[in-house]
């Protein structure tokens, strides 16, 4: 416990500093964008020279950028992302009623893409060169080749279109006064396909990682002492092979995370899931600089804390993982 | 054996020299088969494929020929994979190699920055940077390197953390050489076969994200793309969606082209180090 402990702490520092130059690079980046909040907000409600320099006044863009970053820092310390100008009410506000909607796809895409690619992997790796394993080593490269958005297009002609099957888009039916169970199926329904597209595309790598670390642990000592045991095919692969082939999978959990947030900003435009990537959409074509930043920094941070959660899951599950790092 | 022959000795390396030939090719003859402007009216609106056979496969909401479109959206894909790829491998080794050559607070500062960079989603990225600057095709290939360049950095780095203890790096700084010129002269070129050897993914992956930065309206708007041809079918999937399937299957072909030809490219190079 300790160890996870000692572990966790070096990595939180670490992370803070990394967080730091996030926050820093994408408001240097962001501020050298031509036309600044107020002139968004303008063109979309108009107002004369007075109001401008009012609410540049009002939002601190009269000071310098460097005073500017450093209020921007102070307020993040009060977990303040500032004003949104589209929305003109709290960015904070508006991120955290969208986030829940991109972490339900992230999660349910995530739990298909991984454990359907490595139970794939695992039913390709078990007979390495034979007919299955070529068919799925290839159909999942072919998948991979595949954009998720488009794949989300196609989903739509097959099983909204043509068949009627599922709804076209959104998170949930709208003007319908669903509650409890109810509503958790309606909105499951609604999102069949886009976690099937986000989904599937991941399902490739975890497939085709599967496989190549099984094809590594069918050649080392302990599986052929396996054998010399006596013991049977199907409990060689599952307790032997495949568990210590899962362990890499793991890791590519945490660095996907990344991948995946960035998928579902075109997968949520695709479906129109008002999530966070299609807010980050919003905030690009209406220029909200405040919002565009909140949702970049809320994103690393989601990643960071994924990627915690997955060292600390390690290191629960590979005992030889942060016995050395912490002696270090 | 000839390298090329050993190359097409799989299956997969046939199918992926055969995908991306029938690429090139396109992006070769499309402005000799397609003179003149892709973007322009070239019949009546929403003619579907096979219907006339001065546009094969149709027109779209505008009435531009669909084929044209496809010959010159491989020119933009190609330009934007490859310049994407070789600004992302050029970032990333440069970069890789001052870490693990410098070591010390060098180090530990572009490893963060690097961690900083592999911490924000890279699409978002190119999202915002292509926002700021405005979207043209030069812009459009920074975005995206700027979100690859990281892997093949710490491939570098952990590769040149190896060679710089060995012999000939000790003999040229005991002549005099200049640390600089020991990185980039002596350590970068031998780092350098492990990092091209992620080229095929950064390419396909770069081609990926050209097409949904198209999609999402934020590619070149003087070029035909085929994440844009796919955005513009969108608005009519119900009563056309041919427009969307088309430039969508070139975009996995030439993926899954650009895939197996990188897996030929690496088990040949891995038979020639088995062998030697």
């Amino acid at each position: 416990m300790t160890r996870a402990l000692i572990l966790l702490r070096r990595r939180l520092v670490g992370s803070i500093f990394v967080l730091l130059i996030v926050v820093v690079g994408t408001f240097l980046l962001l501020e050298a964008a031509p036309g600044d909040a107020v002139d968004a907000y303008i063109v979309s409600t108009g107002g004369d020279a007075g109001m401008i320099e009012l609410l540049r006044h009002r939002w601190g863009l009269d000071q310098s950028e460097l005073t500017r970053l450093a209020n921007y820092l102070w307020a993040l310390l009060h977990l303040d992302l500032g004003q949104s100008v589209t929305f003109s009410r709290p960015t904070r506000d508006v991120i955290l009623e969208r986030l829940p909607n991109t972490l339900l796809l992230m999660v349910s895409a995530t739990a298909l893409s991984f454990g359907l690619g490595s139970a794939l992997g695992i039913y390709a790796g078990a007979r390495p060169g034979s007919f299955r394993d070529r068919f799925l080593s290839i159909g999942s490269l072919a998948l991979y080749a595949v954009p998720g958005f488009w794949l989300g297009l196609m989903l739509i002609i097959v099983f909204a279109v043509d068949l009627r099957w599922l709804p076209i888009g959104g998170i949930e039916t709208l003007a319908s006064d669903k509650t409890g169970l109810d509503r958790a199926a309606d909105i499951a329904i609604h999102l069949i396909l886009p976690v099937a597209a986000l989904g599937f595309i991941y399902l490739a790598l975890y497939l085709r990682m599967m496989r190549a670390g099984m094809a590594e642990v069918w050649r080392q000592d302990f599986v052929l002492a396996a054998r010399a045991r006596g013991l049977s095919r199907r409990r060689i692969v599952l307790a032997h092979v495949a568990r210590n082939a899962l362990l890499p999978l793991v890791t590519m959990l945490g660095l996907q995370s990344a991948q995946m947030l960035g998928g579902s900003v075109v997968i949520e435009s695709v479906f129109s899931v008002p999530g966070l990537g299609r807010l980050a959409q919003e905030a690009v074509a209406s220029r909200d600089t405040p919002l565009l930043l909140g949702i970049i920094l809320t994103s690393a941070v989601l990643v960071v804390v994924i990627n915690l959660l997955v060292d600390i899951a390690y290191a629960f599950l590979d005992p030889r993982v942060g016995a050395g790092e912490a002696g270090a | 054996m000839s390298p090329l022959r050993r190359f097409l000795r799989t299956p997969e390396a046939i199918a992926g020299a055969i995908l991306l030939g029938a690429l090139v090719a396109m992006a070769l003859i499309a402005p000799l088969l397609f003179p003149g402007d892709p973007q322009a009216i070239a019949g009546p609106a929403l003619l579907p494929p096979f219907q006339d056979w001065s546009l094969p496969l149709g027109t779209d909401r505008l009435g531009r020929d669909v084929l044209a479109e496809l010959f010159h959206g491989a020119r933009t894909s190609i330009a934007v994979g490859l310049a994407a790829a070789v600004a992302a491998l050029a970032i990333g080794s440069v970069v890789g190699t001052l870490a693990g050559f410098a070591g010390g607070l060098v180090d530990e500062v572009l490893m963060r920055i690097t961690d900083a960079f592999q911490t924000v989603p890279s699409f978002l990225l190119a999202l915002a940077f292509v926002s700021v600057v405005g979207p043209s095709l030069g812009i459009v290939v920074i975005a995206i390197a700027l979100g690859t360049w990281t892997g093949p950095a710490r491939i570098a780095r952990a590769e040149v953390l190896s060679i710089r203890e060995r012999d000939y790096v000790a003999s040229a700084r005991a002549i005099g050489m200049h640390p600089l010129e020991i990185a980039f002269r002596e350590v970068l070129p031998n780092a350098l076969p492990p990092v091209l050897a992620m080229s095929s993914v950064i390419v396909a992956a770069a081609i990926l994200t050209e097409a949904a930065l198209s999609f999402l309206g934020l590619g070149d708007p003087n070029r035909v793309t085929w994440g844009g041809m796919i955005a513009e079918g969108r608005a009519v999937l119900r009563t056309a969606p041919f427009l969307s399937i088309v430039p969508g299957i070139a975009l996995v072909l030439t993926v899954l082209g650009v895939y197996l030809a990188g897996e030929g490219i690496v088990e040949t190079t891995a038979v020639k180090r088995g062998l030697s």
